[in-house]
């Protein structure tokens, strides 16, 4: 039982490392207006950058393109943006500091959630299986029973 | 209670308080004629340092919240530029503060309409929320003491200035 659970567990680990985004691996030296326009808010339409083509936000896409010509990274145009409008800016929580409960919690949360179904599935099979029965497949009808199947078998029987 | 249930019904109180906390620290902000002015020390949109709307204390202030990608802060910007020139000097001054903006744009725009008032920066925006603002351009009449006088939500004319803002300075007519 217990080495059904660790199994579980390391699928679970193992599943949520391989959906991490990729891009964290990734070198963060060449952006676009697209990679960013979809982490960062346009402060004063309280939507992502990306969904907005108000004026402040035309302003806003221009501020970004033109660091982008002049070389700057995503985390530069990113730094660069909050020192603009602040911290609201960014439509992501940071990775570090109290904001990384909000990537972490998901996490543990989904990783309990999936310790409690391992453990209330095993509890649930347990109970479900009457005491002293054979494994499953062993079991048959009762003698009671299968005498009155064949009965109702013979009665439909053409 | 069973150890289960009380940690049940800690888990809903902690819920409840979380979004209680949330309702109270996303309340109403704003401030109403008669009452204080917010005094945030905001940095100056040109130049190095900061200021505060408390260091004009002693003097009447017109803040003018505005943005270079407003238009009518763009229509309401020579008529203030023309009252500051009138009346400064005399127990009066207009302070601007550039909301949720490119400094730079912000810079350009002081340049443009030859603004020759201080300008402070919001950029966040949380001078404007302490305000109580819902746009841009809104203007707020502070007096000598601190406290709000009067509140435009919108561009101010000439004619609005001269009509309810010119009576109450020093000097004026009564």
């Amino acid at each position: 039982m217990k080495a059904r659970v660790f199994a579980l567990l390391v699928t679970a680990v193992a599943v949520i490392a391989l959906s991490a985004p990729a891009s964290a691996a990734a070198a963060p030296h060449r952006t676009s207006l697209t990679a960013i326009e979809y982490e960062v808010m346009c402060p004063i339409c309280g939507t992502l950058l990306a969904l907005s083509d108000s004026p402040q936000a035309q302003r806003e896409k221009v501020f970004i393109a033109g660091l982008i010509a002049a070389g700057k990274t995503k985390a530069q145009v990113k730094d660069a943006l909050v020192s603009e409008y602040g911290d609201t800016v960014l439509a992501l929580p940071k990775g570090s500091g109290f904001d990384l409960s909000a990537y972490l919690v998901p996490v543990i949360g989904f990783v309990i959630a999936t310790i409690a179904l391992a453990v209330g599935v095993t509890r649930w099979k347990r109970a479900a299986r009457p005491p002293g029965s054979g494994p499953p497949g062993s079991s048959g009808p009762s003698p009671d029973d299968a005498e009155r199947l064949n009965a109702d078998l013979a009665r439909y029987d053409l | 209670m069973s150890a289960r249930a009380f940690a049940s019904f800690l888990a809903v109180l902690a819920v409840v308080g979380l979004l209680t906390y949330g309702l109270v620290s996303k309340g109403s902000s704003g401030v109403s004629l008669g009452e204080p002015a917010p005094t945030a020390v905001l940095p100056r949109l040109q130049g190095a340092g900061s200021s505060s709307l408390a260091a004009y204390r002693g003097s009447w202030i017109l803040v003018n919240f505005w943005a270079s990608w407003c238009g009518p802060c763009r229509q309401e910007a020579p008529a203030l530029e023309s009252f500051q020139r009138a009346h400064r000097g005399r127990g009066f001054t207009v302070v601007g503060i550039d909301t949720r903006d490119l400094s730079g744009d912000g810079r350009d725009f002081v340049r443009e309409f030859g603004l020759s008032y201080p300008q402070l920066r919001d950029g966040d925006g949380n001078a404007a929320h302490e305000f109580g603002t819902t746009g841009v351009p809104e203007n707020f009449l502070v007096d000598p003491g601190g406290k709000l006088r009067l509140l435009l939500h919108g561009p101010v004319t000439d004619d609005y200035l001269k009509q309810y803002v010119a009576p109450l300075l020093p000097g004026a007519r009564s």
